[in-house]
């Protein structure tokens, strides 16, 4: 195993409360609206996809110490290292010291309004019938991948229930690694949480995931 | 590093994060990666005109009119931007509707996503650890942190956002408010209740 991420949180213990916030509190640092803007503008160059920028963030090996802008700062500096977009000199010295590698595009301020109204879908049409259906006892892959993916940890090789069929969309694990967009269809698969947390489990809670059609097997067994 | 800085205000005040962070716009800029107009509006725009007050005005179309309701069950995509909401980080919604039988709460385990276009920016607890480990399993315990108890007979559902749909809770409509306009229903409408760790103001919990 080389892939190693630092973000699957779900169900991890050792935690204590969590610190509610007033509406109106959008930053803590001075640092945080630029950068923002800056993960945001240079998101929109297309120099990489969503996926590998998530990628880029749960790899970091102070993921844990790291406030969410500053991983998102680290996070940059590294997807445009490995580009070499930007190099640790340039850094520390606050200028440009080696010459720029173009991007495929530059947002520019009166773009950004209809830039964010658009977004970035990730429907795409289906070649291929849905595997599952809503009601469909499925169970999930229990191997862990070397690589970016969306299965938590906490429900790999669980039995759930498809409960919404969502469409065709963009594999996140081939599309951080590269590899294409790969669609799959999604579902969102529900599971009792005696299925996740055994004993430990809170009467009366399911817990729901978003799961591609490559995370899931038929559960041969019936329903949960 | 600030004598070389092609600016020349005092950065005695300013700490490493700003230092590192006005360095990299002054690169980005300067080799054409960027326009630094752009973050002014980036910034300004998740300042004032996309946050929680637009997801309050679904909510409260969705309490006031049953056919936008039904629409926004059905479609939510397409019922929220036809009152303009749409698009980064709200490509693909669904709206999550509470009962009384069912409390719905959004989270994200693998890392923050959230609805931007109806939410805005996402607060720091969302993105922090405790609440991304315990939503999923204690989430009776992340409630009571926010001060909100439900019915031991309430069903809990958490969504996790382990993809690109993102989800939209509405809250159970408060009793008594049968005469309010749509916007006093929205001011009744808080951010928390949205996402499911709160209940709008006035419910009775």
């Amino acid at each position: 195993m080389t892939y190693t991420t630092h973000a699957d949180l779900g169900g991890q213990p050792g935690y204590g409360p969590v610190l509610p916030e007033p509406e109106g509190e959008l930053w803590h640092e001075a640092f945080e609206p630029k950068a923002l803007a800056l993960t945001l503008a240079m998101g929109a160059t297309g120099s990489w996809n969503i996926d590998q920028s998530r990628a880029a963030r749960e790899t970091l090996p102070d993921y844990a110490q790291l406030t969410y802008y500053r991983i998102w700062l680290a996070a940059l500096e590294k997807l445009m290292a490995e580009r070499g977009q930007l190099q640790p000199d340039e850094l520390a010295a606050g200028r440009m010291l080696h010459p720029p590698v173009p991007v495929k595009q530059v947002l520019a301020a009166a773009a950004v309004p209809a830039a964010l109204a658009r977004g970035s879908a990730t429907e795409r049409p289906a070649s291929a019938a849905a595997r599952f259906r809503v009601g469909d006892a499925v169970r999930t892959h229990i191997e862990i991948p070397d690589h970016h993916t969306r299965l938590p940890g906490y429900a790999r090789g669980r039995r759930g229930v498809v409960e919404r069929v969502h469409g065709v969309h963009v594999f996140a694990d081939s599309n951080a690694q590269g590899l294409g967009e790969q669609p799959q269809w999604l579902y969102s698969v529900a599971f009792d949480a005696s299925e996740l947390w055994g004993a430990d489990a809170q009467p009366g809670l399911k817990v729901a995931i978003d799961a591609w059609e490559p995370y899931l097997d038929a559960d041969a067994g019936g329903r949960p | 590093m600030s004598h070389e800085h092609p600016h020349h205000e005092d950065h005695s005040e300013l700490g490493e994060m700003d230092l590192r962070v006005r360095a990299l716009e002054t690169v980005l800029s300067q080799k054409g990666y960027i326009d630094p107009a752009a973050l002014d509006v980036l910034i300004e725009t998740y300042q004032t005109k996309i946050g929680p007050r637009n997801g309050a005005r679904v909510v409260a179309k969705a309490w006031a009119d049953p056919a936008f309701a039904q629409w926004l069950e059905r479609d939510a995509t397409a019922a929220i931007a036809s009152l303009g909401y749409s698009g980064r980080q709200g490509e693909h919604m669904v709206a999550l509707f509470n009962t009384p039988q069912r409390h719905n709460l959004v989270v994200c385990t693998l890392c923050s996503c959230y609805p931007w276009p109806v939410l805005g920016l996402p607060p720091t607890w969302y993105k922090s650890a405790p609440y991304r480990a315990r939503a999923v399993k204690d989430p009776r315990g992340v409630l009571a942190d926010f001060g909100v108890t439900l019915p031991e007979a309430t069903e809990i559902r958490v969504w996790d956002s382990t993809a690109e749909v993102r989800y939209l809770v509405i809250p159970e409509r408060p009793a008594g408010t049968e005469g309010l306009s749509e916007e006093q229903l929205a001011d009744l409408v808080t951010r928390d209740s949205m996402i499911g760790t709160g209940l709008a103001r006035g419910s009775a919990a």
